[in-house]
């Protein structure tokens, strides 16, 4: 069974989905009693998905996927550029 | 082995993300469309050592991640580590946790307190040694493994890079949620008064 200090300094490598199985199941095992803790690990998890889905709406350049598609077959040399 | 009108059909899909990633890498639209369309001609031309069944998206990730510090990073170098301070563990959501949030509302969520710009500005400001990996990990959802071999470092210092990458990113969006008088700043603990 992990404390709170030891369940904090796992935080991000328990989101990270990294930690060994029986690392997980004591993190798990304290959140499941520990309502800061959770708390925490919510707010954490909820930031990530924020960050990661602000960060890649970006809209493409008109052209960039025929620009691809066209090269396909054009780039003679080998020099990854056309021709 | 797999051809190169396999590639052509099934490499394209990705092509929204990895302009995405791009633009965090190289900060400037031109820039992030060149490397796109490079990333795209040595996929295409070096596809017949993909590995079939093996992760497409990965691969083409680490094309553009190689393309990236190969082509650009010189030209955007930046001053390094020791440009990060020392930030405490859990910055943002002990000072988010600890005010109040101005003008906040029933259905307010972290989805509507920092802007798009805010979120890719944090991001992009960080640097680079940190921002790849936070952009990989964060955005992109790698694993530590991968981002590892990606940037041809330790996974230990993927994890320490993540670490501090992240702390110095959330101090930059509670800086942002500040000025914009979202959050009403709390005192440093170090600077108030005490009774004696």
């Amino acid at each position: 069974m992990a404390d709170c200090n030891e369940t904090l300094r796992e935080l991000e490598t328990f989101l990270d989905d990294e930690l060994a199985d029986d690392t997980r199941a004591a993190i798990q095992s304290h959140l499941g009693g520990c309502l800061d803790c959770l708390q925490a690990f919510d707010f954490h998890a909820e930031l990530r998905t924020v960050i990661s889905a602000k960060c890649q709406n970006d809209e493409m350049p008109p052209g960039l996927l025929s620009k691809i598609e066209k090269c396909f077959g054009e780039d003679f040399d080998g020099d990854g550029k056309i021709g | 082995m797999a051809d190169q009108a396999e590639f052509a059909a099934e490499a394209m899909q990705y092509a929204p993300q990895l302009f995405s990633a791009a633009m965090r890498m190289t900060r400037n639209r031109a820039d992030a469309e060149d490397l796109v369309q490079e990333t795209y001609l040595k996929g295409y031309r070096s596809f017949h050592t993909f590995t079939e069944g093996t992760n497409l998206r990965a691969w083409l990730f680490r094309i553009l991640t190689n393309t990236y510090i190969n082509k650009y990073r010189a030209k955007q170098r930046r001053p390094d580590e020791t440009e990060l301070g020392d930030i405490e563990d859990l910055y943002l959501y002990k000072r988010i946790s600890g005010v109040d949030i101005a003008s906040r509302s029933a259905e307010d969520t972290l989805f509507d307190l920092f802007t798009d710009d805010e979120v890719k500005n944090a991001l992009e400001a960080l640097p680079e040694s940190f921002r790849m990996p936070v952009l990989l990990a964060d955005v992109e959802d790698f694993s530590y493994k991968e981002i590892a071999e990606m940037l041809d470092i330790p996974i230990g210092t993927v994890m320490s890079r993540l670490h501090r990458g992240r702390k110095a990113m959330h101090k930059a969006l509670l800086d942002f949620a500040t000025e914009r008088g979202l959050l009403v700043r709390e005192p440093e603990p170090d600077h108030q008064m005490t009774d004696g």
